[in-house]
């Protein structure tokens, strides 16, 4: 068998014939980022390429300086002696699997994907390939998510509900990419909505893309919350937020969190919230299966996730499995995009109280 | 069906009683008796018989999810939950089904009973299909018995109150005991006639309160009845029409477990009910709990076990007499109530050392205190005397229901406490399915850690996920569940009692063993030994 043409060094993962890493976790020369997800996209590398879409969100993680080119979806360029394109993953705006071919083989790295349809961002397109690299965040089959359009119903329903009693409805969602998912897909006639500054401002750059979202007002010191239970708004807000003093303001309220995990009874109580609804970014086991299908690969290197069952499970179908040890830690990117806007509202926060 | 789901979803979500209240009253105000006989049923934690094996469900589950028998478990592991782990597994709602709570229970679970393996198979699956994963997860939990729901059996008899305008200690009396979900029991749970009480029917208990702060806070000892606290099972004696009945405080008919009780009762007077402590007791003196439990556990009784720990009724209340509920007056009047009943003809106030009516029923002693110092120093005598402390009741008390802050409290000694290391960890159930809350601890013997007790409860939530963590990086091997770990947190455990036990490697076994606290300043080199605690075993163990 030929040697695989993307491997894990202690910087990435790292297409040797093109002397490119893809999503590194320590700065090098050259990086490919599948999409702004701050474990995926991270600072102090030379030059920096990604979708077109995903420009703006990469230019507010890495800062003014850093060296960003773009390329759109399906057009290859060649990179030293690999040939490379994009193909939309289906996790966030911008996000993308990325193809490398050299001379005949063809791998493909999927970064994180979904196959439940998503009204900001296009939908995944499985690439036909050798070596297919996965993520396996849900990678159990207990793991099975309703389509888009029956969650939304299932918040409007929520929200409704809420303003039909007077509360706020705080509605918890990573601000990048699962906020905007749920901003899109909820019917804005029920009453005003509000964000928290963190979702805010990744709306701006999702707008700027030419991305529909409802009139949303930013909770600005100005904003009078105990008010707001009585106008039946909804106010999305990151997760880090439950409990803070910010979202304690708001009055009498209904609280939920919109996440995969949301789909365990134990997940859900252990967060003490009102609603959990199951809705992620990440693909779950049949969106798992039917894409690794859809390649056609032959190899399948399983990266975050619930890794084992996953591999064990491919290997079962004849397919040439492994593990692959990457800093991208699954349950904890969402985690870890939660501390960053920790300090991000604590900032804020302090802010305020001045 | 589904509005009873919606109930179980509605009261699943929410911590605030008063929003399981208001779910609990909408769904009985639109339920027929019917559905609301067996919403009584399972909210209360009442069960059906097991009515199909497990592992029947757990292979159709494997079978319809496709998947193999390790994916299964693996997903079991992270779930915690076999009910749960079925309904998240198994295909997605094909058809609808309408039928409301009775029908389902009818024809989807009672049938059950009859079925070969093939036809409730059969049954399963079509059921299955037509179901969602809510009303799957339901549906499994009531064929497993599993059924658990964050409700109170004080709660539904609130909703119940509420509902018919029947007062809430009627309602909890018709609750107690043995039933049938018919409609017609229903309706006269809600009857507003309330002179039925059945002849089996006992009084819901009433509980004392544990005393946190000083007793001085209490103010005048005088006021108060004291008696020491008996550490056996809690039980009321029911003797009406020449029927005589014993009804633990789990709600459970026990009179044929204990005979001798049983003979000795038949001398009360009909219309009586009597509140006290089942004691395993020989030649004057109380036995370890560890005995007692012998006895529990066995639904008849053979002539050596009766020989070996026979067991007696140490009263202490009494809540009718000639068939008149007594629940209202004073505690000192029903104390005199007691006297009579128990040792006729006599009216002392320290009768232990006269004779009552049989051998098998004492009346529990009062003690006399001048002062709260007094009653301190007496106290220290509990570990010794095998009570778990002193209770205190006041003389003017009614015999109320439930747990109510202010008239009974119970003074218990402080329990015993060692420092141990955690060695094993498994996951929790429920809410903690996913966390590693179960431990078990292990104290050194000749530089060997010796498993000594197990405790899953005492941690706050932040604890528990920082253990959990421990664990998780800490796993020297798997078995099963259980992870072995590496030695390296001490945890002080503190419990009631502590007894040899040839069952245990360690040759003891603690009582009411929970942690009191990690003890993150503690190398494990300073954990206890096996030493230390026999040493405890002499003094109190006896």
């Amino acid at each position: 068998m030929a040697e695989d043409l993307v491997r894990v060094s202690d910087r990435g993962l790292y297409c040797q014939h093109g002397d490119f890493y893809i999503d590194p976790w320590r700065p090098v020369n050259r990086a490919l980022i599948t999409h702004g997800h701050s474990d995926h996209a991270r600072m102090g590398s030379t030059s920096y390429l990604c979708h077109i879409d995903a420009k703006g969100i990469l230019r507010s993680r890495l800062g003014e300086d850093a060296l960003l080119e773009t390329i759109d979806y399906g057009t290859p360029v060649k990179i030293k002696d690999v040939y490379v394109s994009f193909h939309p993953a289906g996790h966030i705006l911008g996000s993308s699997q990325i193809r490398i071919e050299y001379r005949g083989q063809i791998c493909v790295v999927s970064g994180d994907y979904k196959t439940q349809a998503d009204p900001t961002c296009p939908a995944i397109e499985p690439v036909r390939c050798h070596t297919f690299i996965t993520e396996s965040t849900f990678g159990l089959p207990i793991y099975r998510f309703p389509e888009n359009h029956v969650i939304a119903a299932e918040v409007n329903e929520w929200w409704q509900a809420n303003a039909a009693a007077g509360k706020v409805s705080l509605l918890y969602a990573y601000s990048l990419g699962k906020a905007q998912r749920l901003l899109a897909s909820v019917d804005a006639s029920i009453g005003p909505i509000y964000t928290h500054g963190a979702v805010e401002a990744l709306n701006a750059v999702y707008r700027g893309c030419g991305v529909y979202l409802p009139e949303t007002i930013y909770v600005s010191n100005d904003v009078k919350k105990e008010v707001l239970g009585k106008a039946g708004a909804l106010v999305v807000a990151p997760p880090n937020t439950q409990d803070s003093l910010w979202s304690r303001k708001f009055g009498k309220s209904s609280d939920a969190f919109a996440s995969g995990w949301m789909r365990v009874r134990g997940a859900r109580r252990r967060r003490s919230l009102d609603r959990g609804f199951v809705m992620s970014d990440h693909a779950d086991w049949p969106g798992l299966i039917a894409t690794i299908a859809a390649t056609g690969a032959e190899r399948v290197l399983v990266t975050h996730g619930y890794t084992p069952p996953l591999v064990r499970y491919l290997s079962d179908l004849g397919i040439d499995a492994q593990a692959l040890e990457t800093a991208y830690t699954g349950e904890e990117e969402e985690r870890k995009e939660q501390i960053a806007e920790h300090e991000h509202a604590a900032d804020h926060e302090h802010g305020e109280e001045q | 069906m589904k509005a009873f789901v919606e109930l179980y979803k509605e009261i699943d979500r929410t911590t605030k009683t008063n929003e399981k209240l208001e779910a609990l009253v909408k769904y009985f105000k639109q339920a027929s008796d019917s559905d609301s006989a067996w919403a009584v049923f399972f909210l209360t934690g009442r069960k059906l018989r097991r009515l199909v094996p497990t592992e029947l469900m757990r292979q159709l589950t494997i079978s319809l999810a496709g998947i193999a028998p390790w994916l299964f478990q693996e997903c079991y592991d992270n779930v915690g939950d076999l009910g749960e782990t079925m309904a998240l597994l198994l295909p997605d709602k094909q058809s609808e089904m309408d039928l409301n709570l009775t029908e389902f229970v009818e024809q989807k679970l009672l049938v059950l009973r009859n079925f070969s393996d093939l036809a409730t198979a059969q049954l399963l699956e079509a059921t299955w299909l037509e179901l969602d994963i809510d009303q799957k997860f339901i549906f499994n939990k009531l064929i497993t018995g599993g059924f658990r729901v964050g409700v109170s059996q004080q709660m539904v008899t609130k909703a119940l109150a509420t509902v018919s305008n029947i007062d809430a200690n009627v309602v909890a009396h018709r609750l107690m005991g043995h039933w049938e979900p018919t409609p017609q029991w229903y309706a006269n749970l809600l009857a507003l006639e309330t002179e039925d009480a059945a002849v089996s029917t006992p009084y819901p208990f009433y509980l004392a309160y544990p005393l946190q702060d000083e007793p001085e806070t209490l103010g005048d000892i005088n006021e108060f009845q004291i008696e020491w606290k008996w550490d056996g099972i809690r039980a009321q004696i029911i003797k009406r029409d020449g029927q005589v009945f014993i009804w633990s405080r789990g709600e459970e008919l026990i009179s044929e477990r204990f005979p001798e009780i049983l003979t000795a009762a038949s001398r009360l007077p009909n219309g009586s009910v009597i509140d006290g402590e089942i004691l395993a007791w020989k030649e004057g003196d109380v036995l370890p709990f560890a005995m007692l439990q012998t006895r529990i556990g066995r639904k008849s009784v053979g002539k050596k076990l009766l020989a070996d720990v026979p067991c007696i009724f140490m009263a202490f209340d009494i809540i009718e007499i000639g068939g008149v509920d007594i629940r209202q007056s004073t505690m000192k009047e029903r104390r005199h109530h007691l006297l009579s009943v128990l040792t006729p003809g006599q009216c002392d106030e320290a009768p232990s050392c006269r004779d009552t009516l049989s051998e098998h029923l004492r009346v529990s002693a009062q003690l006399m205190a001048g002062s709260w110092e007094e009653l301190a120093t007496m106290r220290l005598d509990s570990r010794k005397l095998k009570v778990e402390g002193v209770m205190l009741k006041k003389h003017d008390s009614i015999y109320g229901v439930g747990r109510r802050r202010g008239d009974w409290w119970k003074w218990k000694i402080n329990p015993l406490s060692m420092d141990a290391v955690l060695v094993y960890a498994q996951r929790g159930h429920g809410r903690r399915a996913s966390l590693y809350t179960d431990y078990t601890f292990a104290v050194w013997q000749e530089g060997k850690l010796v498993p000594i007790a197990k405790a899953y409860s005492g941690l706050t939530d932040e604890e528990i996920r920082s253990v959990d963590d421990y664990v998780r990086k800490n796993t020297v091997e798997k078995f099963g569940p259980v992870r072995t770990v590496k030695p390296g947190l001490v945890f002080e455990i503190a419990f009631e009692g502590i007894q040899k036990s040839p069952r245990h490697k360690s040759g003891i076994a603690v009582r009411f063993p929970r942690i009191a606290r990690l003890r993150l300043d503690k190398p494990i080199e300073e954990a206890d030994t096996l030493v230390q605690l026999q040493g405890m075993l002499e003094v109190y163990g006896k």
